[in-house]
């Protein structure tokens, strides 16, 4: 993790407001790290999502990326690869009109109601 | 990918657009040759902005690694290939 | 390092064991998935149907379809012409779908060696080899790659002669990348379905080669 940081004062330092932060190529970087973590249900859900909803033509992998990148570095180092994708998707979704934000929080309030874990919310729609 | 002609030497645009491009930072300004033509395909940096995306060629270039990172490179004839597309590229020829 | 594991009951298609997320408290991005499937399905988007068969479409798809696709082209030299000049359509002789992913397949031979790459985000070929592998989408291995791709090979137990000139493929663009790794010495006597098992995800990648027979 050392080496993030210090990779991140170099990019501050040299390209400030030039190369943007996603676009890391010969960036310098520590140890690649091969351990592998297992897709939940609910991460493939996400991407069930972004394949079907894109392929319908509600957005595109470059509305997605365009998201994903202005969302920042700090997400990156933050959050994971589906918790960075459910926002992009997201994102886009709305700004394609296909439910409203009104609508998304109704819905969140009512999954969030449904009980504790994930397999208890998300058994309200099946 | 004709051995036949002489390779075709392009440089890549050295533009810093604030917001989705697809043209890597490190290949600004850098000079490859052309290893195939692709495409058309539609411009990702309108389509990320819910625009329809004019069709615009794509170029696979294939830079040597003493181009791309000069003393530092770790093997100057070891090679790079990336895709391009055509707005962000160059003619090369002169130098 | 990741292994390629072979199919075990409790295991899911990438190898590993499914993560027990439906038992844990639900996180806001959770709920968030959830709102969002449902009301895309309220609102005739999706169909539920649809959704179940994307996830069971993604966890069908393993290296084991790439690996299929680089034995036929070590037993079949005119499949490996065409697959190399047109890997999308090639690839669609043996039922598997191109998709919107536009495919070059790269050959490694005696003297060069291919590595792909996606620095800008973490294009894969999905509908080859399945989800990438962790390692494959993170900072480390799309920052370094590029740059000093002979450390970075040899990190992951790769070491290449002088003589191998490199290749790295960033996948920048419409276009993805599948490694045909070389075909081991040895193998003359086996079929595709032997030859197949050789073939591991990290070799279509270019951090590994094909194994050895035993």
């Amino acid at each position: 993790m050392q080496a993030h940081s210090n990779s991140r004062n170099v990019i501050v330092m040299e390209h400030d407001n030039i190369r943007r932060w996603h676009d890391m190529g010969g960036q310098p970087a520590g140890q690649i790290d091969l351990d592998q973590h297992n897709f939940a249900l609910w991460e493939k859900r996400v991407d069930a999502l972004m394949v079907l909803t894109s392929g319908k033509g509600y957005f595109t992998v470059d509305g997605l990326r365009r998201v994903l990148e202005d969302m920042g570095e700090d997400t990156f180092e933050t959050m994971s690869y589906y918790e960075r994708w459910v926002q992009s998707v997201n994102q886009n979704l709305l700004e394609a009109g296909a439910y409203s934000l009104e609508e998304l929080s109704t819905k969140m309030a009512e999954v969030t109601a449904r009980g504790e874990t994930y397999g208890d919310c998300a058994a309200g729609g099946e | 990918m004709s051995t036949l002609r002489a390779p075709v030497k392009v440089r890549v645009k050295d533009w810093f657009p604030p917001g989705h491009v697809r043209t890597p930072f490190f290949l600004r300004g850098k000079v490859g040759v052309i290893e195939r033509e692709l495409g058309p395909f539609h411009n990702p940096e309108e389509l990320a902005y819910r625009q329809k995306g004019a069709p615009r060629k794509l170029l696979r270039v294939r830079f040597e690694m003493s181009e791309i990172w000069g003393e530092d490179a770790e093997t100057p004839t070891d090679t790079l290939d990336a895709e391009i597309y055509e707005h962000w590229l160059e003619p090369a020829d002169a130098t | 390092m990741p292994h390629d594991h072979h199919d075990h009951d409790h295991l899911s298609p990438s190898g590993h064991p499914y993560q027990p997320d439906q038992d844990h408290t639900l996180t806001r991005w959770q709920a968030m998935e959830i709102a969002m499937r449902e009301l895309l399905v309220e609102k005739e988007i999706l169909t539920a149907a649809e959704i179940t068969q994307t996830v069971e479409a993604m966890d069908r798809r393993s290296p084991a379809d790439g690996a299929q696709v680089v034995a036929r082209a070590w037993s079949d030299p005119e499949f490996k012409a065409r697959l190399l000049a047109d890997g999308s359509t090639t690839i669609g002789e043996m039922g598997f779908e191109a998709g919107a992913m536009k495919l070059i397949v790269v050959e490694n031979t005696a003297t060069t060696h291919n590595v792909v790459v996606c620095t800008l985000c973490s294009c894969y070929p999905r509908n080859l080899l399945g989800l990438p592998p962790d390692w494959y989408k993170q900072r480390a291995y799309r920052s370094r790659v590029v740059k000093t791709p002979r450390k970075v090979l040899s990190e992951f137990g790769l070491d290449l002669p002088d003589d191998v000139q490199v290749r790295v493929h960033d996948s920048t663009a419409d276009m993805r990348y599948l490694v045909l790794p070389v075909r081991p010495a040895g193998t003359d006597d086996l079929d595709a379905t032997a030859l197949a098992e050789l073939v591991n995800r990290d070799s279509m990648i270019g951090v590994a080669q094909a194994t050895a027979p035993e």
